[in-house]
């Protein structure tokens, strides 16, 4: 075996696979706030609390009602989804036509109003969540120990996203919504119900944070402040992908997912900070991002 | 990004106006300091604002014509925000003296600030023992635990069990930086090794690729010199990546009763942790424990709290000694010259460098068999008296020693 800067490649290979599941969280975040920004012009930063809504959803279930982890990944989503689209048909629909920072302020205060809530019942430290018993157990790979949990994490998140990326860029309903939100008058013209798709669109945004959420659940603790650690880190991803952009997100969250893994071998002090380092040398170089389409 | 609004919780205890001594401003104001948003606010948080009234409310501090006022605020765990409250409450509100403030890194800049203008510091939510060592000063007291006597307990009881080779996880901040010294010290006294360390951001959300470098380095024990939600998912996440069943053990050495509650017993089970108080341990703090929870969401009181309220309790006796809260050195002296005695750490001493002397108590976590009721949690493994349980007056380099 290889060795590289003292780091045996053992170790440099679990390390990878690490960053590749903590991308797989950053990416599909990251989707959901392309998506919302990209048709809706709304920079959504309730997205943190809407993930971790997702997964005190996956709680209630199992504590009130009994279901299990298999249930809570199709329910939590729908429950947080239908929230999402309150939210939108309330607040939301007046703020199109103004400027970015009124929704980034009405979104920033909702994500306030909700943490705020939960921390006021449930405290900071967090509730259990339990891995289904089917995923319990890992598999020895030789250079580490793979969670089965973990490896299905990635596979789901990689399968959702890429399924996104294809109903947005490749079928005729991912064309409606890209026209309207190019031409909403000229679309609506053609007889489509504009204002119910972007509804639609928003409330499909938040159910991508609300799965991430009940995703996130037996690996993180359920706390009502695990949205505010990553939200920051996402909207970094966002803008290092380009505003807007889905394939962007998708392949910056997972490549600056192991960049920040590899950030925790080589230098772990500053594994918080390198996102925001090259989020900074990225703006300089590309002001719209890697993928972004330059206004 | 989280926090934006530092929250002021204002409680005014009691006050009958009818001052029979002289109190700056007519009356005695406290202040407690600490984490009520974080990953900190359910160890002290409100927590630590209710043990304080409390401890106003038992001394009977109305009856005896003192008039005491409590408030609270956040400081998200950032010291800059921290001294911005501390001056202002210094300076503008006329508070008297400050009390809790978790977190190190904001203890010791609080610690400055209120050595020059000449008031009093009680500690109980911060654990580096450089508070009573190079940075002791004569306005502050540390109360309820330090990283020194951490390492001690947990430290030393894990080596002489046999797990002599180290490898910490440490929060890269003082806090963690001072665990890690004291426990390493202690590791190597007591003839361990250590093989290794990482230093992860505070606070941290994944620590998988930490916990893969420990399981790398083959240590025994894996050291966890992190706290709050840090070590929670510290520990959730070793066990997920089979680090104990692959023979390797982990020591939470700072480790609260909210803590365990969080991580339930099933995952809780085992961890050896040292603390300075446990609400099951006697009648006392039982029946303290009953009054408290039922007013802080169910939370069950931890070393903390309990530290806040023995805390406030001494400075109170040592105020109405005086007949004055003006000059803070005096305070801490008389405070000092007096021996502690309250229901829930009993008699004691405050030494000279500020450290608050009392018995230590090793505890470990029950399994969830073993466990009767809710936060039934802990069984007692060892008490570590009071003359073993700190660094030695001589070790800590103190200047207020020397002179």
């Amino acid at each position: 075996m290889f060795e590289l800067l003292g780091i045996s490649s053992q170790a440099l290979f679990g390390q990878l696979l690490i960053g590749l599941i903590n991308g797989s969280f950053y990416a599909l975040l990251s989707l959901g706030l392309a998506v919302i920004f990209g048709m809706l012009n709304i920079i959504n930063f309730t997205h943190g609390a809407q993930y971790m809504l997702g997964a005190f959803t996956a709680y209630f279930l199992l504590l009130y009602a009994g279901l299990g982890y298999w249930w809570a990944i199709i329910v939590a989503p729908l429950v947080v989804g239908i929230t999402g689209i309150i939210v939108e048909r309330l607040f939301l629909q007046w703020l199109y036509k103004l400027d970015h920072l009124y929704g980034l302020l009405l979104t920033f205060g909702l994500a306030l109003i909700f943490e705020g809530t939960f921390r006021n019942f449930f405290g900071s430290s967090g509730l259990p969540y339990s891995v289904p018993p089917t995923l319990q157990g890992g598999q020895n790979l030789g250079f580490m120990f793979l969670p089965n949990y973990r490896a299905w994490v990635v596979v789901f998140s990689l399968a959702v996203c890429l399924t996104t990326w294809f109903v947005i860029e490749r079928t005729k309903l991912g064309s409606y919504l890209r026209a309207a939100t190019e031409n909403p008058t000229l679309v609506r013209a053609f007889g489509i119900n504009v204002p119910r798709m972007i509804t639609l669109t928003y409330g499909f945004g938040v159910a991508l944070a609300a799965l991430a959420g009940v995703m996130a659940a037996p690996i993180y603790n359920v706390s009502p402040q695990m949205g505010a650690n990553l939200i920051i880190v996402v909207f970094a991803v966002v803008v290092i992908g380009g505003m807007g952009s889905i394939m962007g997100a998708i392949v910056t969250g997972f490549g600056l997912g192991i960049i920040e893994g590899l950030t925790k071998v080589f230098f772990p002090e500053a594994s918080n900070t390198v996102i925001f380092i090259i989020m900074a040398i990225v703006l300089l170089i590309r002001p719209a991002g890697l993928f972004g389409r330059s206004a | 990004m989280k926090r934006l609004f530092s929250l002021t919780a204002l409680a005014v205890v009691f006050g009958c106006g009818c001052a029979e001594a002289q109190y700056s401003d007519g009356s005695i104001k406290i202040g407690v300091m600490n984490d009520m948003s974080g990953t900190y606010s359910d160890l002290s948080g409100q927590g630590s604002v209710l043990a304080a009234r409390m401890a106003v409310e038992d001394f009977g501090a109305a009856a005896k014509g003192m008039k005491v006022e409590i408030v609270g605020a956040d400081h998200q765990n950032k010291p800059d925000v921290g001294s911005n409250v501390v001056r202002t409450w210094i300076d503008v509100d006329k508070v008297d003296v400050i009390v809790d403030v978790p977190t190190s890194s904001v203890a010791l800049a609080v610690n400055e600030i209120v050595r020059d203008k000449n008031k009093v510091f009680l500690v109980s939510g911060a654990a580096a023992s450089d508070l009573t060592g190079p940075k002791c000063t004569p306005n502050t007291i540390h109360w309820t635990y330090d990283t020194w006597a951490l390492a001690n307990g947990t430290g030393k009881a894990i080596v002489k069990t046999g797990g002599d080779t180290w490898f910490f996880l440490t929060a890269d901040y003082a806090f963690g930086h001072a665990l890690e010294r004291d426990t390493a010290a202690v590791v190597e006294k007591n003839g361990g090794k250590v093989l290794g360390k990482v230093r992860h951001p505070f606070p941290g959300t994944d620590f998988s690729s930490f916990l893969l470098q420990a399981q790398a380095s083959k240590a025994k024990i894996i050291g966890l010199a992190n706290a709050g939600a840090d070590t929670i998912n510290s520990i959730k996440q070793a066990s997920e990546f089979g680090i104990t069943q692959g023979g390797q053990n982990l020591a939470a050495l700072l480790a609260f009763i909210t803590d365990v509650h969080a991580l339930g017993l099933q995952t809780a089970q085992g961890l050896i942790m040292t603390e300075a108080w446990y609400w099951d341990l006697n009648d006392a703090n039982r029946e303290f424990a009953k009054k408290f929870a039922p007013q802080d969401k169910g939370v069950h009181p931890t070393m903390i709290h309990a530290g806040v309220y023995s805390a406030v309790t001494h400075y109170l006796k040592a105020v109405e000694a005086l007949k004055s809260d003006a000059d803070g050195k005096a305070i801490v002296a008389k405070m000092k010259e007096m021996p502690t005695d309250d229901k829930l750490f009993g008699k004691g001493t405050v030494r000279a460098d500020g450290r608050k002397i009392h018995p230590m108590y090793l505890f470990e976590v029950k399994k969830p068999a073993e466990s009767k009721a809710a936060w039934d949690y802990y069984k007692l493994r060892a008490t570590i008296p009071a003359d073993e349980a700190f660094r030695p007056l001589a070790d800590g380099g103190c200047p207020l020693v020397k002179s």
